[in-house]
């Protein structure tokens, strides 16, 4: 029989081989947040530009300097862009993937099984750039057939980006709804509700975490969504005036300007810092999804 | 007793997560035996048996304590050779689960991961451990086919001559039968007795009665985590001495 | 349980007139009927045109050979279909060691602790990240600090990042699956946790993983936000014949590699070439089907390794 030693020494070098695989994405995860973090804050720290003018400013123009010699390095225009049309999105896309969630939940199970979800886990595949190339040619087309303009946007952005998470959250609302205990449906049925007032006044508020753990990472999906946005948004740096004149995103900008420029020139440091805000958003969505799943767990005991 | 190869557990307890599931136990088996362990659902009997051979140690958050003495040492110590010590004392559970390999694949396997890689070896291990469980006729022509293929009872014969094939001392059994026929099961309950009267110790959890009353020499009856009362078979369940017991016994609960 | 009291009583008082509930009933089943067949219509829409604007060149042999132009029309994509799939196996060359040791370690040796925490953490961190994000990093660390420019290199590791919590999700799924009396068997033989996972959870696992394996393969195959900046978006003329170190070779790692995700977008974001329209939809047929065919691959694989491992 084989020795001991042979056993321990297997077993030892599993687990080290192993470890090491994890011990090299939590390095690597570690020096991303470390890195984007150090280029991101020099714009602050040795570049002298100062918060308030970075995330209120509304003048993005990194190449000129403002009357105290500080770069026009206002993010507000990209700030507010980012969040509109990650707004704007998931408020189109909430109310189909809801109705989608519940009509393969309650309605339709087998149908939702066979044809709805292999079909939906397509629209996931399509890259991000053909999403961004048929917003380009249909979309921006249509929103200035009807709105004049360029067609160019936040509404042309946003209608887009609808369709990129539509099948982020309604995965994870069908999940949600699906997990609702029968015992509640059926509660409800047996007082002689139909359907329709059971889901209104039984499902969805119960999985109303679930559901909003859903939006929650539509959102993450939106706000970080760059190369489709910056094809559509027209690349304009000024506070969105509207939903139909240009606008620019944190990740439009980013898209654009990353390339260009040489290391340590303040139009380098502040596009860090542009990345930095991405990060910290990151992190925010997903303390926020923590949060949501810790209050639906004492709600439900 | 002070004989070796007895197998001896002092005040062996279970935690998981601070909450004790199994209060403090000592019992004795000796080789060539046949132990049954009865009581309702839940009583601790199977986390009992699973203390034997360290298996409760590969659940997150679960202790043993107390000692476990095996050829006179305690082997429930943090560098014990789990590893040697499963080969001398095996296990089978209640439902069948052979590997999704071949028949031949499932005994050989753990053989050839314990240092036999000699092909004729192998296959006379093979050989032997199947006719042990007395199923070496039916699967000597299909040793190539996957073990999925055979029925429920066959499968657990399979699982037993997987077990057998490492030369075991002692075989833990936790509800060998509940997921089979009665004609399966009393195949399984020949198998108990070959293996008792070949020196091996053998340690059944069983919920039927009458299955202990048959297989077993001594039974230990366990409630709510505490091991009541340990005794000849015969005894047990024609004079039982606690009072619980008697009430299990008649079906005044359980 | 107290908000189940009160839903019931709020339902009660809607229950009296149960004519006008009916109605609703039918009316929003109506509706989200309607909802979900304008939902799969759209997606037919997408997908179908998609292909078709694209269906000219994607027949075109001379399109999916020829390299690409800059100023004239009748541009090809040759060595961009080469990059893209070049880059998709180097990626799962790396990426699939990394995740498989990770998705070991979490699921057999640490599945409680701070440790594990740890690990989760980050790797939720990393799959929420933008790949934008992860694409500047990339350039920070490989093109730049480690001084391999713009390369197959740099872009591969960069999507080894964005692939990893992906297949670390696939595989740890895929092996929890595995009924716990397989290990306990194996463990119960005298088998280290190791050999447990690695001859008999792995092997039970694997129709989910390689089907899942195949399914990130299309999710690599169409990422660009993350290459544009690692990999590049030059595509020097590609000559088998050439020696390894040189540019032109194929293989060469260290070359800068465009990939048909990336050449939409720099075609479009630069506008100079004349059949634009044209080429753009080309190239993205051609993804497109290529993702298609990733999708239907890993699903009669996935399905058919299934069948050969529980009917033998």
């Amino acid at each position: 029989m084989a020795d001991i030693s042979d056993k321990r020494g297997i077993e030892r070098r599993g687990r080290v081989l192993t470890g090491s695989a994890v011990a090299l994405v939590v390095v690597l995860v570690c020096t991303l947040i470390f890195m984007v973090c150090s280029r991101g804050l020099a714009t602050f720290l040795t570049d002298g530009v100062p918060l308030s003018s970075f995330l209120g400013g509304t003048s993005w123009n990194p190449h000129q300097n403002d009357a105290s010699g500080v770069p026009l390095v206002g993010a507000l225009p990209m700030i507010a862009g980012s969040f509109a049309v990650t707004l704007l999105s998931c408020a189109l896309a909430l109310p189909f993937a809801l109705g989608a969630s519940l009509f393969v939940v309650d309605v339709a199970p087998s149908f939702g099984r066979r044809v709805f979800r292999p079909m939906i886990e397509l629209l996931v595949g399509i890259p991000s750039v053909v999403f961004g190339l048929v917003g380009l040619s249909v979309v921006v087309p249509w929103t200035r057939s009807w709105a004049g303009g360029t067609g160019y946007g936040i509404l042309s952005s946003s209608i887009v980006l609808a369709f990129m998470i539509l099948p982020t959250v309604t995965s994870l609302a069908t999940d949600a709804i699906a997990a609702v205990p029968d015992s509640y449906r059926d509660g409800s049925y047996g007082l002689g509700c139909t359907r329709w007032q059971t889901i209104v006044h039984v499902e969805v508020p119960s999985a109303m975490p679930g559901i909003l753990t859903a939006v929650i990472m539509g959102m993450t999906r939106a706000f970080g969504e760059a190369l489709a946005v910056q094809m559509i948004i027209g690349n304009a740096a000024q506070l969105p005036q509207g939903l139909l004149t240009p606008a620019a995103t944190l990740t439009s900008v980013l898209t654009m300007g990353m390339g260009n420029e040489a290391m340590s020139t303040v139009y380098n440091d502040v596009l860090w810092s542009l990345a930095l805000v991405l990060l910290a958003m990151s992190l925010v969505f997903i303390l926020l999804v923590h949060l949501v799943g810790r209050m639906g767990a004492v709600r439900n005991g | 007793m002070n004989d070796d190869a007895t197998l001896l557990t002092q005040e062996v307890t279970v935690t998981y997560s601070g909450h004790e599931a199994l209060h403090p136990t000592s019992l004795d088996f000796a080789p060539g035996t046949v132990s049954a362990l009865i009581g309702p659902s839940g009583c601790g009997k199977s986390t009992f048996l699973r203390s034997i051979n360290l298996m409760n140690r590969e659940i997150p958050g679960c202790v043993i304590g107390g000692r476990v003495i095996w050829h006179g040492e305690n082997v429930n110590v943090a560098d014990a050779d789990v590893y040697r010590l499963r080969t001398q004392i095996g296990m089978v559970f209640q439902q069948p689960n052979p590997f999704r390999k071949s028949i031949y694949e499932n005994i050989a396997f753990a053989l050839r991961r314990h240092g036999i890689t000699n092909r004729s070896e192998l296959d006379e291990q093979v050989e032997r451990s199947l006719r042990a469980a007395a199923i070496w006729d039916e699967v000597k022509d299909k040793l190539k086919e996957s073990a999925y293929a055979l029925s429920g009872g066959q499968q657990q014969r399979l699982c037993i001559a997987r077990t057998l094939a490492l030369g075991p001392e002692v075989v833990l059994m936790d509800e060998p039968c509940s997921a089979l026929d009665p004609i399966a099961t009393f195949a399984i309950e020949d198998t108990i007795h070959d293996m008792a009267s070949k020196g091996i110790c053998v340690v059944i959890v069983t919920h039927n009665m009458e299955q202990a009353a048959r297989v077993s020499d001594n039974t230990a009856y366990f409630l709510l985590g505490e091991m009541v009362e340990y005794g000849p078979t015969g005894q047990i369940f024609s004079a039982p001495k606690d009072q619980r017991l008697d009430d299990y016994l008649t079906g005044r609960f359980g | 349980m107290g908000s189940e009291k009160t839903t019931a009583t709020a339902t009660f008082h809607a229950t009296r007139s149960t004519a006008a509930a009916r109605t609703h009933d039918r009316v929003a089943t109506g509706v989200l009927a309607a909802i979900v067949g304008l939902i799969l219509l759209a997606l037919v829409a997408i997908i179908g045109y998609i292909v078709i604007s694209g269906l000219g060149k994607l027949f075109d042999w001379s399109f999916l050979t020829a390299k690409p132009e800059q100023f004239k029309e009748g541009g090809g994509i040759g060595p961009e279909i080469f990059n893209s799939f070049y880059l998709l196996v180097l990626t799962l060359l790396i990426s699939l060691p990394i995740s498989l040791g990770a998705a070991i370690f979490l699921t057999q040796y640490a599945p409680e602790g701070p440790v594990t925490n740890v690990a989760k953490t980050a790797i939720e961190t990393l799959s929420s990240l933008p790949s934008i994000v992860v694409g500047l990093f990339g350039m920070l660390v490989f093109v730049l600090s480690c001084g391999w420019g713009f390369s197959i290199l740099s872009g591969a590791l960069a999507l080894t990042m964005f692939n990893i919590p992906i297949l670390v999700r696939v595989i740890q799924q895929a092996l929890e699956a595995v009924p716990r009396d397989q290990r306990d068997a194996a463990l119960a033989l005298g088998l280290t946790r190791w050999e447990a996972c690695v001859h008999v959870l792995v092997p039970a696992a694997m129709p989910a993983i390689v089907t899942g394996v195949i399914l990130s393969a299309g999710r690599v195959f169409g990422e660009a936000a993350a290459l544009i900046y690692t990999a590049g978006q030059s595509a020097p003329t590609l000559d088998w014949s050439a020696p390894i170190t040189s540019l032109a070779n194929p293989l060469n790692v260290m070359r800068p590699a465009e990939t048909l995700a990336v050449h939409i977008w720099k075609i479009n974001s630069e506008g100079v070439v004349p059949d634009l329209a044209a080429v753009s939809a080309g190239t993205a047929a051609v993804l497109m089907v290529s993702i298609l065919a990733f999708n239907i691959i890993a699903r009669v694989v996935g399905r058919s390794l299934q069948r050969r491992m529980t009917a033998e």
